[in-house]
C-alpha cells in the first residue's frame, strides 16, 4: 500500500465521519433555539398545546443530539489517529481551541439536557427554562470554538515561531477572531437555523399529510416556514459577504470555485462547464459574459487571479466548482420554497397538500446545502491542512491500509443503520399525535 | 517560581480519565447486564443512567483532548498504537449512545434490536477499553504473550464494569431488582478479585519498567499499603452486599480509584512506557497556560453543576424516568 492511498483512505476516512457529523448539529444548533421558543411560549401563555409541541420536539432534539454526540466523539479520537501530524505541528493552537470547546460547551449541554429532558418535573419551571437556554447556548458556544479553529486553519492569524521552531500562539484573540471567523461562524449559524426550520416545517408538513385537523402541526409548520423565510434570504447576503472575504484570503479557492484557469479583466461567470484538468480548460461551459468579475469585484470589468497564478499550490477544480454551485441551487431552492410557503399559508390559510407534500420531501433540504458548503471550503483549502503552514500530506499517520480499510467498513456499515434508523424514527414520532406520544 | 505545566495537566489528564472510568463505567456496566434482566426491569435500569449518561461520557472527550492538548507528541503515538481497538470503542460507544434514544422510540422488532444493540456496545466499548489498558501498560509490545495480557485486562475491566454497573443499580433501585443486584455484584467482585490480582502478578511480569519501581526495598513495603487496602475493600464490599445501599457502590469506587492509583504509579513519568516522558511530549507553555486559565475557572462550574444535575436526580428510579 503506497502513500498517496494511505491518505486517499485517511482523507475518505475522516471526510466520511466529519460529513456524517455535521448532519445532526446542523439541526441541534437551531432547533434547541427554537426549543426556547417554545417553552417560553408554554411559560407565557400557560397553555398546554404549547408544551405538547415543546415535548414533541424535545424528543427530535434529543434524538439528533444524541447522534451528534457519538459522532462527535469519533471526530476528537480522529484527529490523532488519522492525522498525527496536525496536532505535531500546530497543536499548541489547535489544542487549545479544542479544549475550550470540551471544558465550555460539551459539559454545559450534557449536564442541562439531562435536566432539560427528565427534570420537568423536579425543578421549578425557571429552572427548567434556564436549562433549555443553556442548551441552546452551549451548541451554539460549541460552534463557536470549532468554527474558531476550522477557521483558523483557512486563515491562520495570531500565530508566531519560537525560537526552537515551534508553532505557538502569540495572540490568542487574532487566533480566535482570524479573518475568516465571522463570515463562518454566521453563515454556519443560519445554515443550521435554516436546516432546523425545514426540519419543523417537513416533519409537520408530514403530520398534517396524516392527520389535517391536528392544530400544532398548522402552527409549527408555519413556524418553520416564517423561520425559514426570514433566514434564507439572510443567508444569501452572508454567504456573498463570505465569498468576497474569501476572494481576499484564499483568492485560490475562489478561482476553483468559479474555475477561472487564467486570471484577467471581465471574467465571464460559469453557470455551468465541465471544468477539464488536463486541458485546464472549461468544457461545454454555459457563461454570463463578465458576470465573475461584477460579483466578486462589483465591476464588470474587474481583475480576478486565475489558477494559472497558484500553480500546484491550488485545489482540485471540479469538486469545488460542482460543490459550490449545488449549494447555491439548495440555497435559492430554500429562499423560494420558504416565500413561496410563507405566502400561501398567510392569515392562518391552509397548506394545500401538494404543498405540504412538498415540504415534507424537503425536510432535508438543509443536509444537502451544508455538506455542499462543507465540500466547498475543506477540498477548497488544499493542498493545505493549515493555509500556508501544513500541507495534509504531512499530516497523515502511518496507519496501514488494513487497518484502514477494517475501519472504514465498520463506520460505514455502523452510520449507514444508525443514519436509516434516525430517519425511520423521526418519521414515525412525526406520524403520530402528541396524545399518543408517550414514547 | 514557576508551575509544572507538564505534571498539572498529567494530574488533570488522570482524574478526567477517572472520573470516566467510574462515570461511564457504572453506565456501560448496567448496560452489560442487561440481557440478565426482565423487561419490566431493563426499563428501571435505563432510567436510573438514562439522565447522566451524556455528561459521564464528555469526560471521556475531556481526556483525550487533554492528551491532545497537553501531550500532542504522544497523541500521535499512542492514538496510531491503538487504532484499531479505539475504532471499536467508539463504534460501541456511538451504538449504545444512539440505542438510549432508539429503544424507546422504535417499534416492533426494531425495539428488540435495540436492545440489543445497547448491550452489545456496551460490551465492546468495554473489552475495547481494557484491551487498549493492557496494551498501554505493556508499551504496545508486539507478541502473543502481551496480546493474551491486553485480552485478560480487557476481561477484568469488563468485570469491573459490571461490578460498578451492578452497585449502582443497588443504590438505584429497590425491591426484586436489587436483590438481583446483589447477587450479579457477588459475581462481579468474584471477577474482579481474579482481575486484579492476575494483572497486578502480570504486570512486573510483563514490564521491566514497573517491576523495578514495585520491587525496591524498603520502598515496596510502603507500597504494599496499595494492594492491601484494595483487598480490605473488595472485603469490605462482599461483607456490606445485600446489608446497605451505598456501601458496595462506595467500596466499588475505593477499588477503581486504588487500582487507578497503582497503574498512575507504574506508567509515571511515562506516557508510553520506557519511550516518551509527559515532559517530553508536552505542548508549548503558551498553549498550557492558555488552557490551564480557563480549567481553573470552568472546572469548579462543571463540578457545581455536576453536582446540581445528581442533587436533581437523586432517589431510586422509577419506571417510566427516561420516557421524555
Amino acid at each position: 500500500m503506497d502513500a498517496s492511498n494511505a491518505l486517499q483512505l485517511a482523507r475518505a476516512q475522516f471526510g466520511l465521519n466529519i460529513g456524517f457529523h455535521i448532519l445532526f448539529p446542523s439541526i441541534t444548533i437551531g432547533l434547541a433555539w427554537l426549543l426556547v421558543y417554545f417553552r417560553a411560549r408554554y411559560a407565557l401563555s400557560g397553555d398546554a398545546a404549547w408544551l405538547a409541541t415543546y415535548k414533541r420536539w424535545t424528543k427530535v432534539f434529543a434524538l439528533t443530539f444524541a447522534m451528534g454526540v457519538v459522532t462527535g466523539i469519533v471526530m476528537s479520537f480522529q484527529f490523532g489517529t488519522n492525522w498525527p501530524g496536525y496536532m505535531n505541528n500546530v497543536g499548541n493552537v489547535a489544542g487549545p481551541l479544542l479544549a475550550y470547546e470540551v471544558l465550555t460547551a460539551f459539559f454545559l449541554e450534557a449536564t442541562f439536557l439531562g435536566v432539560m429532558l427528565f427534570g420537568m418535573n423536579r425543578v421549578p419551571g425557571w429552572v427548567h427554562m434556564t436549562s433549555s437556554v443553556l442548551v441552546a447556548f452551549g451548541t451554539t458556544l460549541s460552534a463557536f470554538w470549532i468554527l474558531a479553529l476550522n477557521s483558523w486553519m483557512q486563515t491562520p492569524a495570531g500565530w508566531a515561531w519560537t525560537p526552537e521552531g515551534k508553532l505557538i500562539a502569540a495572540d490568542w484573540l487574532a487566533v480566535i477572531f482570524n479573518p475568516s471567523f465571522p463570515y463562518r461562524f454566521v453563515h454556519m449559524t443560519l445554515a443550521s437555523g435554516l436546516t432546523a426550520s425545514f426540519v419543523v416545517a417537513g416533519l409537520s408538513a408530514w403530520r398534517l399529510l396524516k392527520a389535517p385537523a391536528d392544530g400544532a402541526a398548522a402552527r409549527t409548520l408555519r413556524t418553520g416556514i416564517v423561520i425559514a423565510a426570514v433566514l434564507a434570504p439572510l443567508q444569501v447576503a452572508v454567504g456573498d459577504a463570505h465569498g468576497l472575504n474569501t476572494l481576499e484570503y484564499q483568492p485560490a479557492k475562489i478561482a476553483a470555485i468559479e474555475a477561472i484557469w487564467k486570471g484577467g479583466r471581465g471574467i465571464p461567470l460559469e453557470l455551468f462547464a465541465i471544468p477539464n484538468p488536463v486541458t485546464r480548460h472549461n468544457d461545454y461551459a454555459i457563461s454570463i459574459p463578465k458576470g465573475a468579475s461584477l460579483i466578486l469585484t462589483h465591476n464588470p470589468n474587474g481583475g480576478i487571479e486565475g489558477l494559472d497564478a497558484f500553480g500546484d499550490d491550488a485545489p482540485p477544480v471540479a469538486p469545488v466548482f460542482f460543490a459550490f454551485r449545488i449549494m447555491v441551487a439548495f440555497g435559492f431552492a430554500m429562499v423560494a420554497l420558504a416565500w413561496f410557503g410563507a405566502w400561501m399559508t398567510r392569515r392562518g390559510a391552509g397548506a394545500p397538500r401538494w404543498l405540504l407534500w412538498t415540504f415534507a420531501g424537503a425536510t432535508f433540504i438543509g443536509w444537502g446545502a451544508t455538506l455542499a458548503g462543507w465540500i466547498v471550503t475543506e477540498i477548497g483549502r488544499q493542498p493545505w491542512l493549515v493555509s500556508g503552514l501544513l500541507l495534509t500530506e504531512d499530516a497523515v499517520g502511518a496507519i496501514s491500509g488494513a487497518e484502514l480499510g477494517a475501519s472504514l467498513t465498520g463506520y460505514v456499515i455502523t452510520y449507514a443503520l444508525m443514519l436509516l434508523a434516525y430517519i425511520v424514527v423521526l418519521t414515525h414520532l412525526a406520524a403520530e399525535g402528541d396524545a399518543g406520544g408517550e414514547s | 517560581m514557576s508551575i509544572d505545566l507538564p505534571l498539572v495537566f498529567t494530574a488533570l489528564m488522570g482524574l478526567a480519565i477517572l472520573a470516566y472510568v467510574v462515570l461511564d463505567g457504572y453506565d456501560l456496566g448496567v448496560g452489560m447486564l442487561m440481557p440478565a434482566a426482565s423487561d419490566e426491569e431493563q426499563k428501571l435500569m435505563v432510567a436510573s443512567i438514562g439522565p447522566f449518561w451524556d455528561a459521564n461520557e464528555t469526560w471521556l472527550v475531556l481526556g483525550i483532548g487533554l492528551l491532545l492538548v497537553a501531550f500532542p507528541l504522544a497523541h500521535g503515538v499512542i492514538l496510531g498504537a491503538l487504532y484499531l481497538p479505539v475504532a471499536a470503542m467508539l463504534i460501541g460507544l456511538m451504538l449504545r449512545g444512539v440505542a438510549f434514544e432508539f429503544r424507546v422510540k422504535a417499534l416492533g422488532w426494531h425495539r428488540e434490536l435495540w436492545n440489543w444493540l445497547f448491550w452489545f456496545g456496551s460490551f465492546v466499548a468495554s473489552l475495547a477499553q481494557g484491551f487498549m489498558l493492557g496494551r498501554t501498560i505493556t508499551g504496545y509490545e508486539r507478541g502473543f504473550g502481551y496480546w493474551l495480557f491486553s485480552l485478560v485486562v480487557a476481561g477484568g475491566l469488563c468485570g469491573g464494569y459490571m461490578l460498578l454497573g451492578a452497585t449502582w443499580l443497588i443504590l438505584r433501585t429497590e425491591g426484586a431488582l436489587q436483590q438481583k443486584a446483589v447477587g450479579w455484584a457477588r459475581w462481579g467482585l468474584a471477577w474482579v478479585a481474579l482481575g486484579v490480582a492476575l494483572v497486578s502478578l502480570a504486570t512486573p511480569l510483563a514490564s521491566e519498567t514497573v517491576r523495578m519501581k514495585w520491587f525496591d526495598f524498603p520502598r515496596t513495603l510502603g507500597l504494599m499499603l496499595l494492594p492491601v487496602a484494595t483487598v480490605g475493600c473488595g472485603v469490605w464490599v462482599w461483607r456490606s452486599l445485600g446489608r446497605s445501599d451505598w456501601k458496595p457502590f462506595a467500596g466499588t469506587v475505593a477499588i477503581f480509584v486504588l487500582s487507578f492509583a497503582g497503574l498512575a504509579y507504574s506508567l509515571f513519568p511515562y506516557l508510553v512506557i520506557d519511550r516518551l516522558t509527559i515532559w517530553q511530549a508536552a505542548a508549548d507553555p503558551s498553549a498550557l497556560s492558555f488552557v490551564l486559565y480557563g480549567a481553573v475557572v470552568v472546572v469548579p462550574l462543571i463540578a457545581a453543576y455536576t453536582a446540581f444535575s445528581y442533587r436533581v436526580f437523586r432517589g431510586k428510579a422509577r419506571a417510566g424516568m427516561y420516557e421524555h
